[in-house]
């Protein structure tokens, strides 16, 4: 089997909060001993709820912030090592596409000056970027018309384009979108879906894709892994994912989808409480205070992320 | 049966640098006792503006004309002094960000207790006991912790709650709810649509719910009406608006969803996007992206007419079915 294109091994990422003088520090874990790895061409879906730690493992992958601990292996070389001066090379490769385009999109500047920063910091000579810019602006289906004009004169769909210009101008290998249409209406959504659908195949572009929202995942990654509270705690192939869910949060989640066949009833599966504090995750399996199969070993052990099946989960109903 | 609501001709228009813009046009709804309606449509189209005008609520630029009948009273006619009376006690709403509709100097406890010493005349001892009992209601587990807990120190989901326990307190005759679970994670909101459908059945109360996910629809609603850039472009029972939709921009949204693209690689989608309020076009409002445009569409705006039994559309597509009861737009 060929080496995946990016593997992250054991990530954690810690943040420090509750830094008053007399206070104990305390700490968030966002990331949590995460396992991962993404294949060339392929799109890892990533899904969990609001606070799950999608967005930060997203930045840490890309060293936007830095991780606690653990490796990111980017074709082979564990990039977590690289000096600053390396890794900006290798941002060529790797780049992301954020929820909300408008506030990673400068108001005071056009979008041609816009589309020029990642060409002039990668050294691209002055007489390449224009034509580079034209050529990648249709690709997303706007027009050099647009160049002189200033981001909060687009509307959602477009920002998200040029959102997705930007991160396509030097054509890198990996992008991580983080809800790249949630801040989109419906029939905006279908149109930017599909075009990073055509642009994975154009340029065989690998994703890993954030979201949480999933009829979208289902319908654009090929894995899915699974988050609650910092911790993949379900990672398999999407079709399996989502036909027969293993993991008790995984069931919950897509028991909850709302759905729009007004005759397809389902079981819905309703939690009672709410997401737990992630400064104060409960002890053993993270999700035992909502898990209506909680069993007494799951209240003090963590259950190991292991294959069952052919996929991975982290739940003790499967560790026998 | 009865109309708890009767909204005709509403029209909400609004002022900015000596330019009016119609943000609500025409719009005409029923909703019975008992009854969900839903109100669908992407940003921009309106429907928060329709709720706000509705509970007379709009900021000063904005002006209302039609009629909004509350039991047959016109509250259009009533004057401020006379909607607060009314406000939360008749008709009540939720917002979709409850941070904005939530005092943060006030406990939980306190702020609840406010509408029914008010509304109902309790003193504290009784409207503590209801406080706690509503609070139970809507799925708080820790009722007496959260009584004197303050709204920043909630998660999202339970301070929609708290919004859901304030909005019935006085039993209100109808509930309007402005995406009350957008904001949410899908597992909350599978808990409050739980909840709220559930208060529904035992309150007997009507429900307007407004929401750009026709999931929700799917899952709350009896009616629905779909809006696209300010007017009403269908109606419909929710099983034949989601079976049969008639309207292009309706179909093209049911199609766009993810979940209805089963295994297909390229989902369908609605080109170009939704026009803002001064830049409506002259004939139908859907014609720069409707795939099935026509000379007519570019001149005239269709009116909503009766296209069967069941529907309502707004389209010249169905110009022959034309002979039943106009509502002009
Ligand atoms: N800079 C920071 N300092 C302290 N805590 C942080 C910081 N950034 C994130 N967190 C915390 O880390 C956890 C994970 O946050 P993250 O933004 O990764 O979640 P997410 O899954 O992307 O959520 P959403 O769906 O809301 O975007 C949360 O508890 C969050 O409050
Ligand atoms: N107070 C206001 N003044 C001027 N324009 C407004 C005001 N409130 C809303 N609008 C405009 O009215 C239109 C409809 O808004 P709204 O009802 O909030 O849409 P939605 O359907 O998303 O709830 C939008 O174009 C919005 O910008
Ligand atoms: S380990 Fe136990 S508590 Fe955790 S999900 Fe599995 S059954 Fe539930
Ligand atoms: S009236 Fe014409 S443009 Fe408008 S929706 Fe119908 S067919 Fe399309
Ligand atoms: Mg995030
Ligand atoms: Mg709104």
């Amino acid at each position: 089997m060929k080496t995946p294109l990016l593997q992250v091994k054991n990530l954690n990422k810690k943040f420090l909060v509750g830094k008053g003088w007399f206070q104990q520090p305390s700490y968030v874990h966002a990331v949590h001993g995460v396992n991962v790895t993404v294949n060339a061409g392929e799109t890892l879906g990533i899904v969990g709820e609001s606070g799950c730690g999608k967005s930060t493992l997203g930045r840490c992958i890309l060293r936007l912030i830095e991780p606690t601990d653990g490796e990111i292996v980017f074709e082979g070389q564990n990039i977590r090592s690289l000096q600053k001066a390396d890794m900006q090379k290798l941002r060529r490769d790797m780049q992301m596409v954020f929820q909300n385009p408008f506030d990673t999109l400068n108001p005071k500047l056009t979008i041609q000056h816009i589309l020029s920063e990642p060409l002039i910091a990668h050294g691209i000579p002055k007489r390449e970027r224009a034509a580079m810019i034209e050529e990648t602006l249709e690709i997303v289906g706007l027009n050099k018309s647009h160049l002189s004009r200033y981001a909060h004169e687009f509307s959602g769909g477009q920002r998200q384009r040029i959102g997705i210009a930007r991160a396509l101008m030097l054509r890198p290998k990996l992008i991580i979108a983080d809800e790249p249409v949630s801040a989109l209406d419906v029939s905006i959504q279908s149109q930017i879906l599909n075009l990073l659908q055509d642009l994975q195949e154009q340029f065989s572009l690998t994703y890993l894709f954030i979201s949480h929202d999933l009829s979208v995942v289902e319908h654009i990654a090929d894995r899915v892994a699974v988050m609650y509270l910092g911790e993949v705690i379900e990672l398999a192939k999407k079709e399996e994912l989502f036909q027969r869910p293993m993991h008790p949060y995984t069931q919950t989640l897509l028991s909850a989808i709302p759905i729009t066949d007004p005759d397809e009833k389902k079981e819905r599966i309703i939690l009672t409480g709410d997401l737990p504090s992630p400064s104060n995750p409960p002890q053993g399996c993270k999700f035992h205070p909502r898990c209506w199969a909680c069993m007494d070993v799951c209240k003090t052990e963590t259950p190991p992320f292991t294959e069952a099946d052919g996929r991975l989960v982290a739940c003790h109903l499967y560790t026998k | 049966m009865t109309n708890v609501l009767e909204v005709t001709g509403l029209t909400t228009t609004f002022s900015r640098n000596e330019r009016a813009f119609k943000v609500v046009d025409n719009l005409c709804l029923q909703v019975k006792r008992g009854e969900s309606v839903g109100i669908v449509g992407e940003s921009g189209c309106g429907k928060s503006v329709a709720s706000l005008s509705m509970m007379r609520l709009l900021s000063k630029n904005g002006s209302i004309a039609g009629r909004i009948q509350l039991n047959g009273a016109d509250l259009l006619r009533y004057s401020e002094k006379e909607m607060q009376k009314i406000r939360g006690k008749e008709i009540a709403m939720i917002f979709q960000e409850p941070m904005t509709s939530l005092n943060p100097v006030l406990t939980i406890g306190k702020q609840l207790s406010e509408g029914l010493e008010k509304h109902e005349g309790m003193n504290r001892v009784q409207s503590r006991q209801r406080v706690l009992e509503l609070l139970t209601q809507v799925g708080i587990s820790r009722a007496n912790e959260i009584y004197h807990e303050y709204p920043h120190r909630l998660s999202g989901g339970m301070r929609q709650r708290v919004m859901i326990a304030m909005a019935i307190a006085c039993h209100p005759k109808l509930l309007i709810a402005d995406e009350p679970t957008t904001a949410l994670d899908v597992t909350i909101q599978a808990q409050i649509l739980d909840v709220m459908k559930k208060i529904q059945r035992e309150l007997g109360m009507s429900l307007i719910m407004i929401t750009h996910d026709l999931g929700v629809v799917a899952e709350t609603c009896d009616r629905v009406l779909v809006m696209y850039a300010g007017q009403v472009i269908e109606a419909a029972d929710v099983r034949t608006l989601l079976r049969s939709p008639k309207h292009p921009y309706t179909m093209g949204l049911i199609k766009s969803t993810p979940h209805n693209a089963k295994g297909q690689k390229r989902l369908h989608s609605i080109a170009g996007s939704v026009p803002a309020p001064d830049h409506y076009p002259k004939g139908c409002r859907f014609a720069p992206r409707c795939e099935k445009v026509m000379p007519v569409c570019l001149e005239q705006n269709p009116p909503l007419l009766d296209v069967d039994q069941q529907s309502e559309c707004r389209c010249w597509l169905y110009r022959e079915n034309r002979e039943s009861t106009a509502v002009n737009g």
